[in-house]
Formats: C-alpha cells, structure tokens, sequence
C-alpha cells in the first residue's frame, strides 16, 4: 500500500508513530518522517496510525 | 442482530467501524446533517479560511456502515429496545450512547452570544471576524484561548474573560496556565480574569463586579453539558454523561430483570463516565480528542464479546492525550494532568518546557510546549501500575 502524509496539514503531534513505529518516525528535529509504501501486513498499524492523527492527513492507498 | 449508534461525532463513527468489523449491522444516527467531521479545526485553521463538513470529513474505513443524519433523537425507551426519533422509532440489539456534548450557555440575562461547536457555528464566526474588529470571548479553556490566538492571526482586537485565575488553569495548572496568559499578552491579547459575566448587551458584557466589556463579536466558551437528556427515564446514571463501567456498559440503577435490561447499552466519547484503572477507579468523563477512537474501539469488542455470551476482560486503560496550538506553541499532553502536582521538568513556565504532573508518588500526566519528541519518552512511565505501557489495548 502507498501512504501520503499531506504535510501542508501535518503538525508533527507524532501520534502516528505509536501506532505504526515502523513506518512513521520523527527525527531528531521532531519532524515526521515516513515510508511512501508499507507492506499489506502493517495495514492495521497504518489504518490506526490514519485514524489517530489529530490533523488527519494521512491518506492510504491499498494496492 | 442489530447495533444502533446515537451520535454520528467521531466516537460514534470508531464504534460503528469497530462494531460492523465485528461482522455485525450497524445504524449510526446524527442529529446533524453532515457524516462525522473534525472539530478541533474549527477553532483554527477552519476559523482562518472557510472549511466546509465535506473539507474536514473524517476518512470513513468503511462502506457498509447505515446512517440516518439529521435526524435528532428525542427518546429511549430500554424495555422496548428503541430509540425514538421525531415521526419514527429505530429497533436495536444493542445500543452505543455517543451523542457527545454541546456548549454550556450561562443563566445570564440579554441577547445570547455565539459558541462554536458545529462547522456552521465556525462559518458564522469566521465571517464576522473581519479585522479591525472587537473580538471578546467569555472563558478560557481550549477554545476560548484557540479562537483568541486564531483571531488576533486574523487582525481582530481580543479580549478575554474568564472566571477562572488563568487561561487553561484545570488540565495545566497556574504556573503553566500563567506562561500561557502571558504569550497570549505579548500577542496582544487583553485579559479580564477571576470575573464572571452578570448580563449580555447587544455592544458588550457587564462583569460581576459592576465593569462593563464593550465589542462587536462576543464568543461564549464557557464549557460543555452532555447530551444525555434523551436517555432519561431508563434507569441510566445521567448525573455527569452516561456513568458505565470498565466495559463502557452503561450502569443501571433499576433492577434487571425486564427484558429490556438485557440489551447491552454503551457509552463511548465525551459523555462517557468510567473508572481507568491506569489511574485509579474513579469514573469520569474525558473531553479529549483521543477518547473517541479509543472508547469506540473498546465498545465495538465489548459489544461482539456480550453478543456473543462472552465476558469482556475489564482491562481498558486508555491513555488520554490532547493537543492545543496556539501562536507558535504547540502544547501537547499524555495522561490526567488535572490529578497531580505539576513541576517544571526542563525549560521555562513562560518558554518551551515539560512539565511533570505527579500525585503521590505517581507520574500521572505530562504537557509539554514545542517538546513533541522529548514528550514521547515519557509515555510509558505515565500511570499507578506497572503495565502502564499497553494503552488502549482491546
């Protein structure tokens, strides 16, 4: 699956991280960074991690 | 089998999301018209530039939920298993209370001023805050100091007024509630506080102690009342939100024994009232934005669990969290600040800072301003047992 973060929206709250540590982070800066693609096994992770971001920008697309 | 939802905010819409991937029939009904949007914009950038409920829309998982939208719920009756609209009534297996709160309006007289709950509210606000403009907001909670720092961003003059001694004084406490006050002054922003409102004018307030307030736009944001009048007469515990247990199921003070009583009856969001053994067994209800997904979640095993003669572990231990950008902070905070003693934990009370909410000898919540990354450590210590680290598990 695609994953897009629209960060016009995002306000690096790092919710997302809790929920899917693998493929969202925040660096050093407290920044997010991201993975463009996950693998179809994190997709309850991902779809948590789009449910609990305050901003709601993250969108996935399922392959 | 049947699920009814009452309440289409973003509680409803996690229960009914949990509960048909549970594999069963869900209704979600909402009094307003729109399918389940974001609101913490409203106070932000959806004041700045028009938003419509379409712009704010929460992404629905799902495209087998049913809704029924602007259609307000009157009634409940528990013994027949419905819920009773204006010309109709809707059947239920079991029911998830969701209906949220609305703005607490002060007993004072005169002409009543604006709130901001819905997106028409905001719109409503947003076009009558052109600059130049008097800007005064009764309350100084999340949204009366959110609307403040947006509006002084839209070039209106602000005053605040508030009963309490600082802005935000009850989820952060003074010192931090003072730091707040004071980034709010350096943006320009007046404050009146320690002073409630006697009388609304068409040009302005009259204070308790005799001043008088004048401005062209006045915002009351005085708090919320749940929306739980609907249920009444069913033997519900109604005096705070819906009293539930651990569960989320709805206590009841009659007898069981009717047929009735056998429905399983939820409450998840805002108005649900239940002990969180993550800090102790006290119900009480939680106004915070990550409450709705965590609860709906909950209520949707809960309710597969009981329909399916099973007994849901009472193991719910929801980490409360909620954010608030104002000028350029960002504060953020994990766990039940509210129940502690705060002390600076890195920082300033008037800069960037963490503070630590201890009661006892127990970390029981934490804010931080523009210490996103830092914060994040702390989230597993927060707590009084040691499994602290598994929120929001079900």
């Amino acid at each position: 699956m695609k994953i897009i973060v629209d960060l016009d929206k995002c306000q690096n709250y790092g919710q997302c991280t809790f929920e899917a540590p693998t493929v969202f982070a925040l660096d050093n800066d407290g920044v997010l960074v991201y993975q463009t693609e996950a693998d179809s096994a994190l997709a309850d992770d991902v779809n948590a991690a789009a449910d609990v971001c305050p901003m709601q920008a993250i969108t996935i697309i399922h392959d | 089998m049947t699920v009814v939802v009452v309440g289409a905010g973003l509680a409803g819409l996690r229960a009914a999301e949990a509960v048909r991937g549970h594999g069963l029939a869900v209704t979600v009904l909402g009094d307003e018209r729109h399918l389940p949007y974001n609101r913490p914009p409203l106070s932000k950038a959806a004041l700045r530039e028009s938003a419509t409920a379409a712009d704010l829309a929460f992404r629905i998982r799902r495209d087998d939920l049913g809704w029924r939208l602007g259609q307000p719920v009157v009634g409940l009756d528990l013994y027949r298993r419905e819920v009773l609209l204006a010309d109709d009534t809707v059947p239920f297996d079991a029911l998830i209370i969701a209906t949220g709160i609305r703005p607490r309006v002060l007993p004072v007289p005169g002409p009543p001023p604006m709130v901001l709950r819905t997106v028409e509210d905001a719109e409503a606000l947003r076009r009558a805050l052109t600059p130049g403009r008097r800007l005064l907001i009764i309350g100084a909670g999340f949204i009366g100091c959110e609307v403040a720092a947006t509006a002084r961003a839209m070039g209106c003059a602000v005053t605040v007024c508030a009963a309490d001694a600082e802005p935000m004084i009850r989820p952060l406490g003074e010192h931090l509630g003072a730091g707040l006050r004071r980034r709010h002054e350096q943006a320009g922003v007046e404050f009146h506080l320690g002073v409630g409102v006697s009388g609304y004018e068409p040009s302005g307030v009259t204070l308790s102690d005799g001043r008088t307030l004048t401005a062209d736009v006045i915002l009351s944001a005085v708090g919320s009342v749940p929306n739980t009048q609907w249920c009444a007469g069913n033997g519900l515990d109604l005096v705070d939100g819906v009293l539930t247990d651990n569960r989320l199921c709805a206590v009841r003070t009659t007898a069981a024994g009717e047929e009735g009583a056998e429905a399983p009856v939820l409450a998840v969001g805002d108005i649900a009232r239940f002990p969180n053994p993550l800090f102790d067994e006290v119900p009480r209800r939680i106004e915070h934005w990550s409450m709705p997904t965590d609860t709906g979640r909950r209520a949707g095993a809960v309710i597969a669990a009981l329909l399916a003669g099973q007994s849901p572990a009472l193991d719910f231990r929801p980490l409360p969290s909620f954010w608030s950008d104002q000028y350029d902070a960002t504060l953020q905070s994990f766990g039940m600040p509210a129940l502690g003693v705060p002390t600076l934990a890195s920082g300033s009370w008037d800069g960037d800072c963490i503070v630590e909410y201890h009661r006892d000898d127990v970390l029981v919540g934490v804010v931080g301003v523009n210490r996103t990354r830092e914060l994040a450590t702390y989230r597993p210590r927060i707590g009084s047992v040691s499994d602290a680290s598994q929120p929001a598990a079900d």
